[in-house]
């Protein structure tokens, strides 16, 4: 069932970044069990942008985490790049975050204490990268999200808006296979969300896979793709741009 | 990630909450301190205590009436023998000894006979009297130890003069009223006026002063500056009266001759206090290396428990760390969660946490180090502390397995947290 619009490069084997299939999440047991996924089949394709929408409590969380291999989903199956990530273990799991996901929190999770230039390092450090090509990677990543100035700020030393592009800058320096979003705007203000979400979409021209989970139409009209969640459950999947075409709002400034 | 790296992350950790780890490592530094220090003192006491022995005198054996070894012997004697006999009984095979006999001049004399101890070089009776009152022109001084005794005395217990002269043969014989002063009983009596010749009345005496000793200096509970040494008859006249010996101090001729000498003097007393194989003997031989081998294993226990006393602290210093890394776990959950999601290993976390902990045991246990070397310059309570080497190195290590060791537990918590139990924790 591979239908869909037509991409012109794509190697016929490669697998799709995400493939989830019937997931499901419970939270507690018994009388208080909250059932925040019931079973979300999930597909996306390499170089897709995909929006995850839906209202408050709805689960969007919930499946980042699952996503992020950062919880473990109560049933279903997850691949990840081909991967079911269900079968590894800690360590594994740990070198998974570290090579194929990146992911950029509401509240932008920086280390305290450390600079802009140390916390873009870390996942780098952990990934066993020598220390001058940690630097220079860690550098030009800060210098895409427009940080050049400011790498040796620590978090309280920045904006919320700076603060957040370190995060992405952190979360897209490993050039991972997905980078994974939960309400990355949620805590910005409106110049601050535009400078982010447009650093995504120069992010999805260059071919990166991104999921965003957001409950604002404005960031979601971003996406290449539109999906909704309801009580956990996927209610509708829209596509509004091809996997292989230019980000909507690229695509009109371009036009 | 290498262990330069893990190193750089733990140093940063401990950065970030100076104080907290200040503290921290002063409960190691004290205990590694401790530990160190009190080792060192009890080494320090330990050689004091030898080199007192040494300065009793070389090669000197020194006899003592044995109150035990005589009362016992004596009583059952008395059940049996009825009280009677003297030295004559004892040589009778296996009989026990009737009674506990005093040391005497005669025994000494005995002693110095070459042809019965060959490997004698003097032997000197000695009575001591207490606390004696000596005045000299109004002023006053409670002389610790008055020694009666020989002129051999000053060579065997090494006691040189420093000023004036020894008294003689003469001078016992004639049992004439001189003495030589310690310096504490010279320094009290006659302050800055030079005592050679004065005469002190002592215990309403009068003793001409004819030499004063050198310095020996004062150590542990008693000063041996606080003595006067006249001749025998002298003190027995006036003030100890004709009684028994306190004691009787034997030089033997050289070092390698002292056991010879115990023998020699055994069997000379032996016989003469009628002591056979089964009866307890009623004097006592002092040897002074079997002496210094008792004093150094009874200092060496108190060593040991010096040490280990420090060593609890030490213990509480360890405890501290694992109390510190607890909070410092719980209070950067979110920042383990933080590290977890974007990929780091168990084995960093578990690296992190364990190398801060070993690093503040280590930094706290070479400052504890090096306030033990700085404070063992100074005398302690009288003693110049020693240090020895492998205290240093014992408690260092300690010290660094106790970073690891009450470190891993905090480090374990962390390193095993769910990321997203961690993220979640506020
Ligand atoms: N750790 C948790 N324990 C229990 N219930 C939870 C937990 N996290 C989320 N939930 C519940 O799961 C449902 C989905 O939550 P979430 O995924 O955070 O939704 P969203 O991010 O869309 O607001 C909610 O009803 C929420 O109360
Ligand atoms: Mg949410």
């Amino acid at each position: 069932m591979r239908a869909g619009p037509p991409v012109l490069v794509r190697p016929v084997l490669d697998p799709p970044v995400l493939d989830l299939r019937h997931v499901t999440k419970v939270y507690g047991e018994g009388e208080t069990a909250v059932h925040a996924l019931r079973g979300v089949s999930l597909r996306v394709e390499r170089g897709d942008y995909v929006a995850i929408m839906g209202a408050s409590g709805s689960g969007k969380s919930t499946l980042m985490n699952i996503i992020g291999c950062l919880d473990i989903p109560s049933g279903g199956t997850y691949r990840l790049d081909g991967t079911d990530v269900g079968g590894l273990d800690e360590r594994r799991l740990a070198i998974v975050r570290n090579r194929k996901l990146g992911l950029v929190f509401q509240s932008f999770n920086l280390i305290p204490r450390m600079s802009a230039l140390a916390n873009v390092e870390l996942p780098l450090a952990y990934g066993g990268v020598k220390a001058a090509e940690r630097r220079r990677r860690a550098l030009a990543a800060l210098d895409r999200v427009g940080l050049a100035e400011r790498v040796h700020h620590q978090p309280n030393e920045l904006s919320g808006g700076q603060q957040q592009r370190v995060a992405v800058a952190r979360a897209l320096v490993t050039a991972p296979t997905l980078l994974l979003a939960d309400e990355p705007t949620g805590a910005l203000d409106s110049k601050s969300s535009e400078d982010v979400m447009n650093i995504f979409d120069r992010l999805s021209a260059n071919g990166r896979t991104l999921v965003v989970i957001t409950h604002e139409e404005e960031v979601a009209a971003h996406a290449k793709r539109v999906v909704r969640l309801m009580d956990g459950q996927i209610v509708e999947d829209a596509r509004t741009t091809p996997v292989g075409g230019l980000p909507p709002r690229l695509a009109e400034v371009a036009s | 990630m290498n262990g330069a790296e893990v190193l750089r992350f733990a140093l940063r950790g401990l950065a970030a909450n100076k104080m907290r780890s200040a503290l921290t490592m002063l409960g190691i530094l004290i205990g590694v301190a401790a530990v160190i220090l009190l080792v060192a003192i009890g080494e320090g006491s330990s050689r004091q205590i030898q080199q007192n022995i040494q300065r009793l005198g070389a090669n000197s054996l020194t006899i003592t009436p044995s109150t035990s070894g005589g009362g016992g012997g004596g009583g059952f004697a008395r059940a049996v023998g009825g009280g009677g006999g003297g030295g004559g009984a004892g040589r009778q095979n296996g009989g026990p000894r009737t009674q506990a006999k005093n040391l005497t001049v005669e025994d000494a004399r005995a002693l110095a006979d070459p042809a019965n101890a060959p490997s004698v070089k003097s032997v000197s009776p000695v009575v001591t009297a207490q606390s004696q009152t000596a005045t000299y022109e109004g002023a006053s001084h409670a002389i610790g130890q008055l020694v009666g005794t020989y002129p051999s005395y000053f060579e065997a217990s090494n006691k040189p003069v420093a000023k004036g002269s020894y008294f003689y043969n003469d001078d016992v014989l004639a049992a004439r009223k001189v003495v030589v002063i310690g310096q504490t009983v010279a320094d009290d009596l006659f302050g800055t006026v030079d005592p050679l010749g004065k005469q002190i009345t002592v215990s309403g005496v009068p003793f001409t002063v004819v030499g004063v000793l050198k310095e020996a200096g004062s150590s542990g509970f008693q000063d041996a500056d606080d003595v006067a040494v006249a001749p025998l008859p002298a003190v027995q006249q006036s003030l100890t009266g004709f009684g028994p010996l306190g004691q009787i101090l034997v030089q033997a001729k050289s070092a390698e001759t002292v056991d010879a000498a115990q023998a020699e003097v055994t069997e000379v007393l032996n016989q003469r206090h009628g002591i056979t194989a089964t009866a307890s003997a009623d004097y006592r031989i002092l040897n002074q290396e079997t002496l210094q081998e008792t004093v150094g294993a009874a200092i060496g226990t108190f060593t040991v428990l010096l040490g280990a006393v420090a060593a609890i602290s030490l213990l509480v210093g360890g405890i501290g760390i694992t109390n510190i890394m607890l909070v410092t776990v719980t209070e950067r959950t979110r920042e383990i969660g933080i590290r977890k999601a974007i990929g780091a290993p168990k084995g960093a976390i578990l690296g992190q946490f364990l190398a801060e902990a070993t690093m503040l045991s280590l930094v706290g246990g070479l400052l504890g180090v090096l306030i033990a070397v700085v404070g063992a310059q100074f005398t302690i309570a009288g003693v110049q502390p020693v240090i020895v080497p492998t205290s240093i190195a014992l408690a260092l290590g300690v010290s660094v397995a106790i970073g690891l060791f009450f470190g891993s537990y905090p480090a374990n918590r962390a390193a095993g947290l769910r990321p997203i139990e961690a993220l979640r924790f506020e």
